[in-house]
């Protein structure tokens, strides 16, 4: 087996920046989400908890397929971002990423979700009545706690993210360069007479990525356990 | 001057209690279930009366009838509960200037060391909750609520989680508290004993209604 080529560098480090732009922008929303599935009951929560796990359960084809609907150029959303703000995701990397994020965000919300509601709500009371406003209690006091779960869950999302393949492939095609992740990359490679050792080559170096994001997380939240409580 | 005029349906009883006080310690004495909790947690604002009124000074916290419900966070009424509540993701030194960083507070030194040095927990400085006694964890939240300079100190049970050794530790410091701290309090507890130690004006609850309004002498005799 030889060494790696420069078309699989090139779709190795697009996956590793796909899936990390994804991980970085779905957070945010992923602990705004799940802070209000953990803290409050409203009127479609029911209905909105179901949407967030959707993609986990279609077949992700549909997603890809319902992705490039809307966000595709003459997509509602996606024609007006174009003409407004300028920002195309139809066959560009950014639109491999949109995907990968709608794809692992169930996988991101729900451990961050979790810890959110484990997070003792007297604390929270207690730093009420030392005078700090709701947005700070939840800044110095919930977010804190919680921060296992959200190292765990931006973990899981971004392994999500690497590996996503269905629904990248359905909305912005395999173009290499620009969005042809390794997924895709060993996809054409098993289509291809002499693709096979290129393919395992590729197969490799998933199972190292998603080795190596598994134990970071272990031990990122190890970490982050430990220096919450105080041992 | 505290005074409560408040009504809440809690479960199958409903709590009626009306009384003012304007003594320095006010001791809310009562079986556990009378009631005794629910108040304080209405005075410092975390749940709010069906209906009446809760006021401290002339500043109305608590109005049904004009819908006035003042958030905890605003109401500068400390509160050191039964099981401490410290931060456990911060060390002693934090937990005692979170009240200060929240009210946006400059630093008193002088205030700070007072407190501090009146409640023995200046070694604990590095320390984290974990690493703390019980009696220790008490002392710490005593001082965290003291140095967010509250207009009143509400103590829920302070001595309700510890053995007896313990109690025997922290009851001189409330004293101590109340005798030179001069920020006016109100003392939850079911130990007739400690509230005629610590109390100025006692009111005695029985099942969410005020039974006896008065001095120290209104306490059951200590057999």
């Amino acid at each position: 087996m030889s060494a790696i080529s420069p078309e699989e560098w090139t779709a190795i480090l697009l996956s590793l920046r796909v899936a990390a732009i994804a991980t970085l922008v779905a957070t945010p929303l992923g602990i705004a989400v799940a802070w209000l599935l953990a803290r409050f009951d409203f009127w479609g929560k029911a209905a909105l908890d179901a949407m967030i796990y959707l993609p986990l359960v279609l077949p992700p084809v549909v997603t890809g397929y319902l992705l490039l609907l809307t966000f595709g150029r003459k997509g509602l959303v996606g024609a007006w971002l174009a003409d407004t703000l300028g920002i195309v995701f139809a066959f560009r990397w950014t639109g491999a990423a949109l995907a990968c994020g709608v794809m692992s965000f169930p996988l991101l919300v729900r451990p961050i979700r979790l810890s959110i509601e484990a997070v003792d709500r007297r604390l929270e009371q207690a730093a009420s009545t030392l005078g700090a406003a709701p947005w700070r209690v939840f800044l110095t006091v919930t977010l804190p706690l919680a921060l296992p779960g959200i190292l765990a869950g931006m973990v899981l999302g971004f392994a999500k993210a690497i590996g996503e393949f269905g629904a990248t492939i359905t909305f912005v095609s395999n173009i290499p360069g620009e969005t042809q992740t390794i997924s895709a990359a060993i996809y054409s490679l098993t289509q291809t007479p002499d693709g096979d050792s290129a393919a395992l080559r590729l197969v490799i170096v998933s199972i190292a990525i998603a080795m190596v994001a598994l134990i970071a997380s272990e031990i990122l939240a190890r970490r982050a356990t430990a220096r919450l409580h105080g041992y | 001057m505290l005074s409560v005029d408040i009504e809440k349906q809690l479960g199958d009883f409903k709590l009626e209690a009306s009384f003012t006080s304007d003594g320095l310690v006010t001791g809310l004495f009562g079986n556990s279930g009378a009631g005794k909790t629910s108040i304080i947690n209405m005075i410092a604002g975390l749940t709010a009366p069906d209906r009446g009124h809760i006021s401290l000074d002339n500043d109305v916290l608590d109005d049904h009838a004009s819908g006035v419900h003042v958030p905890p966070h605003r109401r500068r009424i400390g509160y050191v509960f039964q099981d401490a509540r410290l931060f456990p993701h911060l060390s002693v030194r934090q937990n005692l200037d979170y009240g200060r960083r929240m009210n946006g507070f400059a630093h008193d030194v002088a205030a700070e060391k007072r407190t501090i040095d009146l409640l023995d927990i200046g070694h604990l400085s590095n320390r984290r909750p974990a690493q703390l006694s019980g009696g220790e964890r008490q002392r710490v939240a005593l001082g965290r609520a003291l140095l967010a300079k509250p207009r009143l100190l509400l103590l829920d049970e302070p001595l309700g989680s510890l053995d007896e050794e313990r109690k025997a530790e922290i009851l001189p410091y409330l004293i101590r508290l109340r005798d030179e701290a001069s920020v006016p309090m109100v003392f939850v507890s079911h130990d007739p004993a400690e509230m005629r130690r610590l109390a100025t004006n006692v009111v005695i609850l029985k099942r969410g209604k005020v039974v006896a309004f008065g001095g120290t002498d209104v306490l059951p005799a200590v057999l």
